[in-house]
């Protein structure tokens, strides 16, 4: 990952999306302190962020925002009834067990014992952190270092590649390419590994790889083949797999969700990690978890006594209860978290149909709440704008002038040498309400009208 | 030897991984550690790594899992950790139903460095206090609680051989997290001032002048400070800030200023941000916590208050580890902050309410401690207060922790066979001066009456049996 590249992308980005010109983004004026309070060399160039300039575009009312991926739906009224009621018990206002609270990690032993057809250990195999974000970080603080490498796929989260930095490791990228021969009608699954490029990736100094699945962006569903390929590598290699599973219940019909970690011999090497905010919809939460075997388990442990200590109690308790809810309800209908799903479906189905009617071609998600688009066939002229950023951040920019309408550039998740293959497709988030998706079927109707 | 040859039995591979014949120096525990995995992987089909990084060596033990354990386990009365056993205020707690119930913004992302209300009423209520206009948005993140903006501090200004210099006794993250940022501990012990006896304030424990200019070196690149502090409940003074600051800005270092505990003091004591003294605004960062402030500690809402030069890059630590914290926490502290902005000075105001409640118990439990022939340390501030057990005799005879030091196995002692748990002192000094101060223990006051009185009766009954012997 070429961090010229990311610092220049996030640069322009910055630059062009930011409504308020005068709030200092990077400090321009002349540091007049001393140099021995500059940064530590482990944050050297990680300090621009896409996420952190785009939420000032939010804030601008008269953009239909389909970028940053969070709901505009509330969450489910139990989940909140289950907070507001911790909230009013005395002691789940005070600290709880440093790696989960008690209650939470029983019912995510429960769960997700149910789910891996095997026993969890809440004490040892699980650990509750701030969100899905600090599982990561837990997990490439815990066992990520100098010397290492980690293979990460591309499209990627953007966070990954900076938090494989600052653990002083280098990321080594690999890209899902689209199937050669395919025009149209394109589905993420269409989006593949190359094995043999896979398998030139993995040496001597591979600590882990990194997967996503469903993916963020694409929204790609590995199948328990492709799965397997990657488990083989693993074994064979002797390296870690880490899965961030954070969109596991959010997959459409005809496809499954698969965790790497059931299959033979992975468990012993997976760290699996997920989200309270996707399940229920609450990102605003922050809470999330990892899964995986003791041995390495309590390394992220050590990470969070050493970090954070403790998550927040309350909100810890009411997504035990919401849990407990589902888990009794699972394989049924009323289940959030095929509910969600099915919800999701039709949003995804009618985003798909309206980026048709704008003349661009959508890539149909088989998981998550995001679905790319390639807007080659728009033909949009960008020459007159400035800059040397790839072509979906100017695509952004003008969209988001002269349409009013919010995505993100797909190659903010991805390396320099994967601009090429990118940057022709924006991202849109589709778990919106519907007079959001009223609002953004409108400007896309109206696309090529002046 | 290639690892890719998968023809190779497991136990070989692991024996031959490159990463042990790549790194130059090994310590004798990664050796250990790795002959363990030698052995284990002998054993199983699939080798699976045993893995810990360097920046992990020497910090997986604490003390909060280890005694927060024990007293779940046993039935005590607990002045061990130290949180609040009664509720948080009403207003705050209805400002997070209030929040629960706001909206579907609140239960999603919000600014990744602090809500903007919650920093807007930070900076107008501390600007008022150090009397200079703080940026919102610059001067400020929050943090999941005062920890984690401790964390991103070190992270953020660390590299391998900066040293940092901890007062002792400190709060027991302190080491670790320097360690972790790759820098070295340098300890300096409060003591007691012999003039005035055995030091039975925290008034009494000073930092020598001299001692504490020996410790700055080249490599220095910050000192930490806690006042009020814990587990002493030393306030610092304006000279002995002021002397603090001098070498800060002789030796242009940072000082890292921890907070939490600023609305406690007892007696008249005044908290003074050292931050407010000249030249110290531009090379400060203060660490403040919800918790503490409104009783709350399980809401893990901290944060790191200093000059936008200097936070932007605890914001590139936090936006790279946690991104953001909990929205509807942060808005109900924010309206909690509101309140007391207005309220500020008066009867009303929870920040004086709660000191004039926590006076009284800690008169309480000194009293209690006294009357069973113990000599408590009187505390000017903070949640805790600590005292000598030395002329205690028990005879502790548990084989399991016979290599411990004694105040941890007097606690453990305590906490199994009288069922009340404190604290052992010792944990908050460095492995140095560890051995120095074996002979006390902490007891947090900051409980109802009621857990105050059971462990009076505790205390009480101990003593009775003992005169009887």
């Amino acid at each position: 990952m070429n961090i010229t590249h990311m610092l220049r992308s996030c640069r322009s980005l910055c630059c062009f999306l930011e409504t308020n010109p005068t709030r200092k983004f990077f400090s321009t004026q002349f540091n007049m302190t001393s140099n021995k309070h500059k940064n530590a060399n482990r944050i050297e160039g990680l300090d621009k962020n896409v996420w952190v300039a785009l939420t000032s575009v939010a804030a601008d009312p008269s953009v239909v925002n389909l970028g940053q991926g969070y709901p505009d739906i509330p969450p489910p009224s139990y989940v909140k009834e289950g907070l507001a009621q911790a909230v009013m018990v005395d002691r789940l206002n005070q600290y709880t067990r440093g790696f989960g609270h008690p209650s939470l990690v029983k019912a995510l032993s429960q769960v997700y014992g149910k789910v891996y057809g095997r026993q969890i250990d809440p004490f040892k195999e699980i650990l509750v952190t701030v969100g899905g974000y600090g599982s990561l970080f837990s997990t490439m603080q815990g066992l990520v270092e100098e010397g290492d490498e980690v293979i990460i796929i591309e499209p990627f989260f953007d966070c990954y590649v900076p938090m494989v930095r600052m653990a002083g490791a280098k990321p080594v990228l690999i890209p899902l390419r689209l199937k050669s021969g395919k025009k149209s009608d394109i589905s993420s699954a269409d989006w593949i590994l190359d094995q043999e490029e896979l398998a030139s990736k993995f040496n001597s100094k591979t600590k882990a790889i990194i997967i996503n699945t469903p993916n963020n962006p694409i929204g790609k569903v590995f199948t328990r083949n492709e799965l397997q390929a990657i488990a083989d590598l693993c074994i064979k290699h002797d390296t870690l797999c880490f899965s961030d599973e954070v969109y596991e219940w959010l997959v459409y019909k005809g496809h499954e969700h698969v965790k790497i970690a059931t299959l033979p011999g992975m468990w012993d090497r997976t760290i699996t990690i997920s989200s309270a905010g996707k399940t229920f919809s609450v990102t605003g939460w922050k809470l999330g978890w990892s899964i995986g075997p003791e041995h390495l388990v309590k390394h992220l442990q050590t990470v969070m006594q050493n970090t954070l200590y403790t998550c927040p109690t309350p909100l810890q308790e009411a997504v035990a209860q919401g849990l407990l809810r589902d888990y009794e309800l699972m394989g049924q209908p009323e289940c959030y978290f095929s509910s969600l799903a099915e919800e999701l479906e039709g949003k995804r189905d009618r985003m798909v149909t309206i980026l048709k009617q704008a003349g661009m071609n959508p890539v149909v998600p088989e998981g998550g709440y995001f679905i790319i688009a390639d807007v080659t066939a728009l033909n949009q002229d960008l020459s007159h704008m400035e800059g040397d950023e790839p072509y979906d951040y100017k695509f952004i920019r003008w969209m988001i002038k002269e349409k009013k309408l919010a995505a993100i550039p797909v190659t903010a998740f991805c390396g320099e040498e994967s601009i090429k293959h990118f940057e022709k497709y924006i991202r849109l988030c589709f778990i919106k309400q519907d007079s959001t998706l009223d609002a953004a079927e409108t400007i896309l109707k109206n696309w090529s009208k002046a | 030897m290639p690892r890719e040859d998968a023809s190779l039995p497991a136990c070989h591979l692991c024996l031959c991984a490159p990463g042990m014949l790549r790194r130059p120096v090994l310590n004798l525990a990664s050796l250990w550690k790795r002959s363990v995995v030698l052995t284990s992987c002998q054993n199983k089909s699939v080798m699976a790594r045993e893995l810990h990084t360097r920046r992990l060596e020497g910090v997986d033990k604490n003390i909060w899992v280890e005694f927060t354990q024990m007293a779940a386990e046993y039935k005590v009365v607990n002045l061990g950790q130290g949180f609040p056993d009664f509720s948080p205020p009403s207003f705050i707690r209805e400002a997070f139903c209030n929040a629960i119930n706001g909206g579907v913004s609140m239960h999603q992302y919000t600014r990744a460095f602090g809500h903007p209300p919650l920093v807007k009423i930070l900076a107008k209520f501390f600007g008022r206090i150090v009397g200079r206009e703080i940026d919102a948005m610059e001067d400020f993140l929050i943090a999941v609680g005062a920890y984690q903006a401790l964390f991103c501090t070190f992270q953020a200004l660390l590299n391998e051989g900066d040293e940092v210099i901890i007062v002792e006794p400190f709060f027991d993250c302190y080491q670790p997290m320097v360690m972790m940022g790759g820098g070295t501990p340098v300890y300096i012990p409060l003591k007691p001032r012999k003039s005035t006896g055995p030091g039975l304030s925290s008034a009494d424990w000073v930092l020598c002048p001299e001692e504490l200019a020996s410790k700055f070196s080249p490599r220095t690149k910050a000192i930490v400070i806690n006042t009020p502090n814990n587990p002493l409940g030393k306030v610092f003074q304006r000279d002995e800030l002021q002397m603090i600051a001098d070498l800060c800005i002789k030796h242009d270092i940072i000082c890292i200023s921890d907070e939490v505990y600023e609305w406690l003091t007892y007696d008249g004591s005044q908290h003074i941000k050292i931050a407010s003294l000249p030249g110290m605004w531009e090379r400060t960062v203060t660490i403040g916590s919800a918790g503490k402030t409104f009783s709350a500690t399980g809401w893990k809402v901290g944060w790191a208050m200093g000059p936008g030069h200097i936070i932007k890059h605890l914001k590139t630590v936090h936006q790279n580890s946690v991104y953001h914290c909990a929205t509807a926490a942060q808005e109900a502290v924010a309206v909690g902050f509101q309140k007391e902005y207005d309220t500020f000075g008066t009867e009303e105001s929870y920040f004086k309410q709660l000191p004039a409640q926590l006076h009284t118990k800690r008169l309480r439990l000194a009293e209690c401690l006294r009357s069973v022939g113990l000599e408590p340390i009187m505390p000017q501030g903070g949640y805790f207060m600590i005292t000598d057990i030395s002329d205690l005799k028990v005879d502790l005879n548990d084989p399991s922790t016979k290599d411990e030091p004694y105040d941890f196995r007097f606690v453990k002692w305590l906490i199994k066979e009288k069922g009340l748990a404190t604290i052992p002192v010792s944990g908050f000094y460095s492995p140095e001066h560890r051995g120095d101060f074996q002979n006390y223990i902490r007891f947090c006051f900051v409980k109802e009456d009621s857990t105050l009185k059971a462990a009076e009766d505790i205390l009480r009954q101990w003593r009775v049996k003992q005169s009887n012997f």
